[in-house]
């Protein structure tokens, strides 16, 4: 007891011998080992992340959608991924980043980035505080990848591949760009916190999935039907393939949703949960509605409603509780189910992989149930006030709905203008005998399998 | 000399050359081929979509024997074939005019 007495008496002569500079100083240096620290666990799951939502465009949807075409096709369809993460991410540096996040005004992001000008080690404050800019930019252009590589399913096994790449070039540059800057960029129109009409959509229901679905279905009823659809077996060549394309992109999909919290906290693990159990119960639903109606549970079906779940979950995945999202999960297997087995054999147009009925379909319902289910338990965006439907304000379900339908206006008008300037320079459909003798030897000069070699 | 061409299920494969091993045939020559007779394929359904598959995977053997082991070899050969279902194949025999033995030039039955 005495020594400590004598301890603490000692303690606090020396305490009050060091000037209160000094001490200032060791908070200072405390507060900035902190954040430091922040910034250090938020930057690396943000590069894990950037590095994830990469890995679901190449392999993930290369494998997803080759597995998907006939044998003759694989290497074209697999290309189309694969060449976007080499075009977009020219684009990105050049002017894409500047167009989706420069300040600009409400649908525009004017010219402040181009050519990465003063992106670098700092963070940008509008976005994520404590992570470079450089790691949101890089972030960010993963997505930008994936969205026009989604497209490439409606146009699979018909597309000439010059016309696919003057396409891809303006549907970035034109469609994709002033979406992502109306939804996520600074003063962007249906930007949560500063939009004129405020939308939640967590990592892209509206501008990934609704404008690549809907971009879709215009590109698979420009360019018409593939030879010989309706009469020719078209059955796809291997869903082994599709299946190890579809488990990567569910797994790249935790970088596309939780890394959509920008930082590594209590956010991103519920978005990560959301994400992960919404698909769960789409896929069960895809599965168990084919079971009933066609007799036969196929694996298929099974990662067709993974996917539709993993579509539908993206705008909500930071808003919602798990229930809510196992519920949006579940309607988008079943709702996406009819819709490419049910609907779209009775209007005839030949949309090859479901790109339309899996990415618009899945994200127009994603985009409406994330403005019923999102809640200030999860995310307190509003500072307390309700956020969605079941937090007592209706007026969200409104809004989501205007951003919906904002994305597929945009990319209606936008993609036929683009596929009309496109017919016209390079043309868009592959010639009658180059889609007969298949793409990759027409287009590429190659073949996918050369067993002999 | 009988020339033997059957067309069999191929999961029946390895039931057909254990069966034909164990009367001491040794050599045949194995095809994948697709076909169908009466079974006139199956239907594959694909987010909703049908196919009728009618080629249907089958295993061609083709085998060479001395006229007088015809019988047995076309009989043990149906034997290992058989489930009794649509869709089990076919056996056709053939005659033929000369077997030689490309290594030393053997003729005839002793080349087989």
């Amino acid at each position: 007891m005495t020594r400590l007495s004598l301890l603490f008496l000692s303690f606090c002569t020396f305490a009050a011998a060091q000037p209160v500079a000094d001490l200032d100083k060791r908070l200072a240096d405390l507060e900035k080992a902190a954040k430091s620290a922040q910034s250090a666990g938020d930057n690396a799951w943000m590069l894990t992340s950037a590095a994830l939502v990469l890995m679901m465009t190449g392999p993930g949807l290369a494998l997803f959608y080759g597995g998907l075409v006939r044998r003759k096709n694989i290497l074209s369809t697999m290309m189309h991924s694969f060449v976007l993460m080499a075009l977009v991410s020219v684009l990105w540096a050049v002017v894409g980043y500047s167009i989706a996040f420069g300040e600009g005004n409400s649908f525009f992001g004017g010219l402040q980035y181009v050519f990465l000008h003063g992106v670098g080690a700092d963070p940008n404050g509008d976005y994520a505080a404590t992570i470079p800019q450089g790691t949101f930019m890089v972030y960010q252009l993963m997505f930008a990848i994936i969205t026009p590589a989604l497209i490439s399913g409606a146009f699979a096994e018909r597309m000439k591949f010059s016309g696919m790449l003057l396409f891809m070039t303006l549907w970035v540059l034109i469609v994709y760009l002033p979406m992502a800057h109306m939804v996520w960029g600074k003063n962007g129109f249906l930007g949560a916190t500063w939009g004129r009409v405020s939308t939640f959509d967590f990592a892209g229901g509206t501008v990934v999935h609704i404008t690549s679905g809907v971009s879709a279905l215009v590109c698979a009823l420009y360019l018409g039907k593939r030879k010989g659809y309706g009469t020719d077996p078209m059955r796809p060549h291997s869903l082994v393939l599709s299946t190890v394309g579809a488990c990567l992109l569910w797994v790249g999909w935790f970088g596309f949703n939780a890394g959509s919290a920008l930082a590594a906290n209590a956010l991103a693990t519920s978005a990560f949960v959301a994400t992960h159990f919404a698909t769960a119960a789409a896929a069960l639903g895809w599965m168990i509605v084919e079971w009933v109606r066609t007799g036969k549970p196929s694996i298929l079906g099974a990662i067709s409603g993974a996917v539709a779940g993993l579509v539908a979950i993206t705008p909500a995945s930071g808003f919602v509780k798990p229930m809510p999202a196992m519920l949006i999960g579940l309607t988008a297997g079943v709702v996406c189910y009819l819709m490419v087995s049910v609907v779209k054999s009775k209007f005839g147009y030949d949309d090859a992989l479901d790109a339309f009925g899996v990415h618009g379909i899945g994200g127009t319902v994603g985009a409406i149930l994330t403005g019923v289910f999102a809640t200030k338990e999860i995310n307190d965006l509003r500072m307390g006030k309700p956020m969605g439907l079941v937090d007592g304000n209706p007026g969200q379900v409104v809004n989501n709905l205007i951003g919906v339908a904002i994305a597929w206006g945009l990319a209606i008008v936008g993609t036929w203008i683009i596929l009309k300037v496109c017919d016209a320079v390079t043309g868009l459909r592959a010639n009658q005998q180059d889609e007969i003798e298949g793409l990759d030897l027409s287009m590429h000069g190659e073949e996918g399998y050369n067993f002999e070699a | 000399m009988k020339k033997i061409e059957a067309i069999i299920q191929p999961h029946k494969i390895e039931d057909v050359k254990e069966a034909l091993k164990q009367i001491g045939i040794d050599g045949m020559t194995i095809t994948e081929v697709r076909g169908h007779g009466r079974q006139k394929g199956h239907k594959e359904v694909y987010r909703g979509m049908e196919y009728q598959v009618d080629l249907l995977p089958k295993v061609k053997l083709e085998l060479v024997v001395p006229s007088s082991r015809l019988d047995e070899v076309t009989k043990t050969l149906a034997d290992a074939a058989r489930t009794g279902k649509i869709g089990d194949g076919k056996i056709f025999v053939f005659d033929v005019a000369e077997a030689i033995r490309i290594r030393n030039d053997d003729r005839g039955d002793t080349a087989l």
